[in-house]
Order: C-alpha cells, then sequence, then structure tokens
C-alpha cells in the first residue's frame, strides 16, 4: 500500500510540475504530462519524492508549517551573519569541522535536515555517514560533539522528527 | 503599494548577490567561500524573483518554480562540492582549528 | 521609479557578477572555480529574470528554469570528477 501512495503523490506532484511549466491547459499538453508523469512515477516511486516518508498526520502537518517558519527565519538570519563577516575589515573567522549525530532515522528527514544546516549561519553539511554528520562551522563555538549537535541540528530535528521520525 | 515592495525586495535581492560574491573574493580557503556564496546567493534570488512577482504578479507561479528550484538545488550541489573538496584534500585556511572528518578518516 | 531601480538591481547583480568572476579567473584550485562557476550561474538566473522584467517578455522566464537545471547538473558532474575521475 505503501507503494501505491508513493505513487500517486509522485504522479501528481510531476504532473502539477508540469503544468505550471507549460502554462497551458491544452488537451494535447496535459496528456502528454500525464504519460510522462505516469512513467517515471512508476519507475522511481519510493526514491524520489519528499512526500513518500511524510506522516501526514496533523501534528506533521503542523510540523511542516512551523518548520518552514522557522527556516526562513533562520536563512535571514544566516545571511544577516554572512554579510557582517563579509564586511567587516578583520573577516571574523573561526572555521573548523565538527560532528554532530542526529536522531532522524527517515532517508528523506536526514536529506532535508543535511539540507537546512547548509542554509543556516556559519554552518556547512560535509559528509554524511548513517547518523553522523561532518559539518563545517565558521565560527565554531564548540568542537564537541553533544553541545555541537544542540547548537545546530537540534532546532530544526525537533521539527523533522514530528513531520518523517 | 505592491510595486513598492516588489521595488524593496529586487534591491535587497540584489545587494545579498553582491555580498555573496564580496565573500567569494574575500574569504580564505575555499569552504569559507562555499559558505558565503551559498548562503548569499540563494535568499538574494529569491528576495530578486520574489520582487519581481510582485512587480509582475502574473509570472508569480513560473518564478516560485525557479526559486523552489534554487532552494533545493543550491545547498545540495554546495554539500556535493564541499565533500568532493574535502576527499581530495583541497588546502584549509591556516586558522582551521579544529577538523573531526580527517581524524574520523585517519588522516590527522 | 520602477525603471530605475531595475537599473540599479541590474548594476549591483553585475557588480557581484563581476567579483564572481574575478574568483573564477583566479582560482586558485578547480574547486574554487567550480564555487565560482556556480555562484556566477545563480546570478544569471537572476540577470535572466531581470532582463524578461525589462523586455516584458515572459517566454524568456523558462530561459531561466532550464538554466538552473543545467547549472545544477553541471556543478554535480564536475564535484563527481574532482572526486574520483569520470
Amino acid at each position: 500500500m505503501d507503494r501505491a501512495r508513493g505513487v500517486i503523490l509522485l504522479f501528481a506532484s510531476l504532473l502539477v510540475f508540469w503544468l505550471v511549466l507549460s502554462g497551458t491547459a491544452a488537451s494535447d499538453v496535459v496528456l502528454v504530462g500525464i504519460a510522462a508523469a505516469a512513467v517515471i512515477a512508476m519507475a522511481f516511486a519510493g526514491n524520489l519524492s519528499f512526500l513518500a516518508e511524510f506522516r501526514a498526520t496533523p501534528s506533521a502537518v503542523v510540523a511542516a508549517f512551523l518548520y518552514v517558519g522557522y527556516f526562513a527565519k533562520e536563512l535571514v538570519k544566516a545571511n544577516l551573519a554572512v554579510a557582517r563577516i563579509v564586511t567587516s575589515p578583520a573577516l571574523p573567522l573561526n572555521p573548523g569541522f565538527v560532528k554532530v549525530r542526529t536522531r532522524l532515522k527517515s532517508r528523506v528527514g536526514r536529506a532535508l535536515l543535511a539540507n537546512s544546516i547548509t542554509l543556516t549561519p556559519g554552518t556547512l553539511t560535509v559528509e554524511m555517514e548513517g547518523e553522523w554528520l561532518y559539518i563545517h562551522w565558521v565560527s565554531v563555538e564548540s568542537p564537541e560533539v553533544e553541545a555541537a549537535t544542540a547548537a545546530i541540528v537540534a532546532g530544526f530535528e525537533h521539527y523533522l522528527e514530528a513531520m518523517y521520525g | 503599494m505592491l510595486d513598492l515592495v516588489g521595488a524593496f525586495l529586487l534591491l535587497a535581492g540584489t545587494v545579498f548577490l553582491l555580498l555573496g560574491g564580496l565573500g567569494l573574493v574575500r574569504m580564505p580557503d575555499l569552504f569559507t567561500r562555499i559558505q558565503a556564496g551559498t548562503k548569499a546567493t540563494t535568499l538574494g534570488t529569491l528576495l530578486s524573483l520574489g520582487g519581481i512577482a510582485c512587480l509582475r504578479p502574473d509570472w508569480a507561479l513560473k518564478l516560485a518554480v525557479i526559486g523552489l528550484f534554487v532552494l533545493f538545488t543550491n545547498p545540495l550541489s554546495s554539500q556535493v562540492l564541499a565533500r568532493a573538496a574535502h576527499r581530495i584534500g583541497t588546502a584549509k585556511a591556516p586558522e582551521t582549528a579544529i577538523d573531526r572528518l580527517a581524524e574520523d578518516k585517519g588522516e590527522a | 521609479m520602477v525603471e530605475l531601480v531595475v537599473t540599479i538591481a541590474a548594476g549591483l547583480a553585475g557588480l557581484a557578477f563581476l567579483l564572481a568572476l574575478f574568483r573564477f579567473l583566479k582560482g586558485p584550485s578547480d574547486a574554487d572555480r567550480v564555487v565560482a562557476f556556480d555562484v556566477l550561474t545563480i546570478i544569471a538566473i537572476t540577470g535572466i529574470a531581470l532582463v524578461a522584467l525589462a523586455e516584458g517578455r515572459g517566454i524568456y522566464l523558462d530561459v531561466a528554469v532550464v538554466y538552473a537545471l543545467l547549472s545544477f547538473l553541471g556543478v554535480i558532474v564536475v564535484a563527481r570528477y574532482l572526486e574520483r575521475g569520470l
């Protein structure tokens, strides 16, 4: 049943994408879109869609909205931090690579976590190995796993855990 | 009114693009350059596209597609590139205090 | 007013483009050039959207879509190549 759900979700999102890109509802265009989306959805179901492992419970939907808001806030903060560093004559940097651990089990959840970390203040995901993530940090506050995890991962993990588990 | 918002977003966005370019030139090593480049250009692009969407509301949907695409792919390509650069041992800035990744691989 | 803003925005984006181009030419490593290339293409997406706005031609946005796609693939391919050859 999970597979059927994955196929349908992927098919629907691909078709919407196609319709937005082509910007018309002419029947031939729509037919081509349906055919292409169906083939791709059946070939790649369960692999591609970030909807596939989503829990789709009310609390997960709420968490998704909160996640987007938190992400937007962090993205703006990250950019103000970058702006401050590159415009100051002394370039205040203390770079390093730290190791953090995530509790997330879902692959999609981990991928979203890695992407979120890259876009938030001073951190860039460099390598992932199972539950361990290696992060390049522009200004290392703590080299220890626990403290770095609390500073970098905890904020996003809280929401992503409700969304993907 | 919408024009004003659009103009403001467009200017803010291109200022962030400029900061990204500045970071690319000023940062001391590859990894810090990737950081400045990715973050500033992602927000810069999103703001600029949002500004253009305010000026031309009929284009909003297509601009949103471009924005979403950039939002998902930009961090990904940075991560892949940073990983490749670390694996082939690209020079790190002398200030780099600690490298747990190299330690765990038994290089340090 | 809008026209003036678009001109200023294009100037700022152009300046950003020149800075990234400097890094692209200077390197020093191949990876540095790829980062600069990545940033150049992202600035170009905004540039294309600005041209579309100035000319009033929405069709140019499709160019930006394809450009975003190709630049992403390009960066991934080059990163893979740096890692272990093709």
